[in-house]
């Protein structure tokens, strides 16, 4: 089977943070997303993984809303937050997306300086009295974003003119610096090298003790490494959720152990 | 295709090895074709900077004369007799002295000089002076007195604007030939224009007036100005600046980030294209409709030319701004909203800010479009205003009848005195200083806001 090095888990029984019942995604009509049924716990780190384009984007972008944004895409079925049905009318998305954080695909850093990056969040949401405690909150964000030694000396040198890997941990720490309750990221190690790959899962792990982080990756030793449930997705079906070492080591779905062993993708 | 099989080669159509130093045809062949291209655009480039040299060259060897104009500078006894009857230096009394009073002064002066400097001449009266002075040298006169009542009694030094024939004589305009038929000047005249103008008498010098003044009868072109129709055309920009900026830009905003997609937006986009694309005269008749017959507002005003004018740059103005809305990338909406920003945050703060160099640079070059837009004023009625007066105040100047630059400029190359037709052109050359500032200021803007980050 797989045998990556597995990271010891504690998977008790979490509180139920997410759950989504039958959900289909169609982009016009496209069927991108089918019935899937998916309940994410809280203090967990749920990975995604599945060949490219069967969905896990889409999907990942339907918990805090951003499909909102896509004119031609249309979701139906049933997500809750904490028992909440986000896509209720009274919810406001705006309020949603400042409960349940992203981080994209692409490092997508605002043209303004580093720390006008990671402070703008907390700025619209007030969440500091002043300059000083603003200045605490950007540097805590761009530590737990595993970036802050490398930019604290520019801090307000444009956030543009970082690394592809820089920026995307830049955009870790922006996405944080809000302290949202369920953190989504999109691939966010495609760009990095190992060190800074490492910080981030180290990252990934310290914000389980606090937060629900749901993580796409094309790497199956990442998934391993830092989650404790996986869910395989496959032409926009899920194919198979549960435990990521029971995954890993012992698939239910063939075409999960196609995947994992490297046999479709 | 079939020499794969020939060969008996098993890779088909196998690319023969060659040094890289031979020079293929086919590389022969594409190179040449780029060369060719390549001349085509020079050839492009250099035809269109040909006719712009052309025409540059064209407008200030004809217009440059405009800001030169003729004047006889001479020593002017004030009167009293004449100025003021009563002797106690009353505004009122002065004021009732018409120009008729002042023009024998000036005609003197002139006749004085001439036989001062012992300059022979067959005219032995001061009468005879009249065809060297500008009708309008006496009002100047007078005004000049009305101000400053003081002056009655003394000699002043007076710069008397020369007539319009005696700066064409100076211009080149006029010679001796052309004035054979012509009932205001005789040969004698310019003799004598001659005789003065070697002792410094009369002389060239810099024509503020024609910048700063008004616009003058038929018969006065040495006195016409562009200042008053130049007002006229800053009002009309006040009125198309506030107007069509924000309901622009908020109507492209609206269509670009917040409007649903459906039949009625496509409806409403296709014909946004369209208007750009509809003369300006169509603008002119509707801007008549609607705020002069329906909305009565007063013929000839900025106020109208302006709105007018509005109608015709939003489109231009809904477009750029567009345009530089869609070019700002959709991540950085994504970002703003993903950290919980509203979408009008996202708007506001991340990318309006970046499409303000596209936004500013699409309404300058609107405004440019509309300060040389004639055909519409054309309609409303100022196109063939004389804009003789100086607005009061700054209602006035919304309110009151004017013309604009360009309208001014057509109305003087009609006038039937070839003297209009060098003011004309000088007209054109403040126009195109006009658009040259503001495209400067375009470039400024661009400067300032972009951001290379
Ligand atoms: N904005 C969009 N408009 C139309 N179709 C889309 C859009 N985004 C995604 N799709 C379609 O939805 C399907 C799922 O795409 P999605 O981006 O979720 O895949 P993914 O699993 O994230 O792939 P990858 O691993 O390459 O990122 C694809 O077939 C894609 O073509
Ligand atoms: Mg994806």
């Amino acid at each position: 089977m797989y045998d990556a090095p597995l990271r010891k888990t504690d998977v008790e029984a979490n509180e139920i943070k997410i759950s989504a019942k039958d959900v289909q995604v169609y982009y016009g009509d496209n069927h991108a997303i089918k019935d899937v049924s998916v309940e994410l716990q809280d203090k967990t780190v749920t990975a995604f993984i599945g060949p490219s384009g069967c969905g896990k984007s889409t999907f990942l972008r339907c918990l805090n809303r951003m499909n909102d944004t896509i004119d031609i895409c249309r979701v139906e079925g049933l997500i809750s937050l904490d028992g909440e049905d986000i896509y209720d009318k009274r919810v406001d998305p705006v309020q949603l997306r400042a409960k349940v954080g992203m981080v994209f695909q692409k490092a997508n850093p605002f043209p303004k300086s580093i720390y006008d990056n990671v402070a703008y969040g907390p700025r619209i949401h007030g969440l500091a009295k002043n300059k000083a405690e603003l200045d605490e909150i950007v540097e805590k964000a761009l530590r737990r974003g595993a970036i802050w030694d490398e930019v604290k000396d520019r801090l307000h040198a444009p956030g543009t003119g970082l690394s592809g890997g820089q920026q995307q941990r830049l955009c870790i720490a922006r996405a944080v610096a809000t302290e949202p309750e369920v953190l989504l990221m999109d691939e966010p190690c495609s760009a990095l090298d190992p060190i800074a790959t490492a910080q981030v899962e180290e990252l990934i792990d310290e914000l389980r003790t606090k937060y629900s982080v749901v993580i796409v990756t094309h790497s199956m030793q990442q998934a391993a490494r830092v989650s404790q449930k996986t869910a395989f997705f496959h032409l926009g079906n899920l194919v198979e959720y549960g435990e990521t070492s029971q995954i890993f080591t012992n698939p239910v779905d063939s075409r999960t152990e196609s995947y994992i062993t490297g046999r479709i993708g | 295709m079939t020499d794969a099989t020939s060969q008996g080669g098993s890779r088909p159509n196998a690319r023969p090895t060659t040094s890289l130093t031979a020079v293929g045809s086919r590389t022969k062949k594409r190179n040449a074709s780029e060369k060719r291209f390549r001349a085509y655009g020079l050839a492009a480039i250099g035809t269109g900077l040909f006719f712009l040299v052309v025409l540059l060259s064209a407008i200030v060897s004809n217009g440059s004369s405009a800001f030169m104009q003729t004047f006889i500078e001479v020593p002017v006894y004030l009167d009293p007799a004449k100025l003021d009857k009563n002797g106690n230096r009353d505004p009122e009394d002065i004021a009732k002295v018409s120009t008729f009073g002042y023009s024998p002064l000036i005609q003197n002066a002139v006749f004085e000089q001439v036989q001062d400097k012992g300059i022979a001449t067959e005219y032995d009266d001061a009468g005879d002076m009249k065809a060297l002075i500008s009708a309008s040298a006496a009002a100047q006169l007078r005004d000049r007195v009305i101000a400053n009542p003081d002056l009655i009694g003394e000699t002043v030094d007076f710069q008397i604007l020369a007539s319009s024939r005696v700066d064409g004589y100076l211009k080149g305009r006029v010679s001796r030939d052309s004035i054979t038929q012509d009932k205001n000047i005789d040969a004698g005249h310019l003799d004598l224009v001659d005789a003065l103008r070697e002792d410094g008498t009369v002389h060239k010098s810099f024509n503020f007036a024609f910048i700063t003044g008004a616009d003058a009868s038929e018969s006065r072109p040495e006195q016409a100005g562009l200042g008053v129709s130049m007002l006229g055309s800053f009002f009309m920009m006040l009125v198309v600046l506030f107007l069509a900026l924000p309901i622009g830009v908020a109507a492209s905003i609206y269509l670009e980030e917040f409007a649903p997609q459906n039949k009625f937006t496509d409806f409403i986009e296709v014909n946004i294209s369209n208007l750009a694309a509809v003369p300006s005269i169509v603008f002119g008749i509707l801007g008549l409709a609607a705020f002069i017959q329906f909305a009565h507002l007063p013929q000839s005003a900025p106020l109208v030319g302006g709105l007018t004018l509005t109608l015709m740059t939003l489109p231009t103005i809904v477009i750029s701004t567009r345009a530089s809305l869609k070019a700002v990338p959709p991540s950085i909406r994504d970002a703003a909203l993903g950290v919980g920003a509203s979408k009008m945050q996202s708007v506001f703060h991340h990318v309006l800010p970046l499409a303000m160099p596209g936004i500013l640079t699409g309404t300058i070059i609107g405004l440019a479009q509309a300060l040389g837009e004639t055909a519409p004023l054309l309609l409303i009625g100022m196109v063939g205003y004389i804009a003789t007066n100086y607005p009061d105040g700054v209602i006035s100047g919304f309110l009151s009848p004017n013309s604009a630059m360009p309208a001014q400029i057509y109305e003087w190359a009609k006038r039937a005195d070839p003297a209009y037709y060098e003011r004309a052109w000088g007209g054109i050359i403040i126009l195109l200083v006009f658009l040259l500032v503001m495209n400067v200021i375009a470039i400024i803007l661009r400067r300032k806001f972009e951001r290379r980050w």
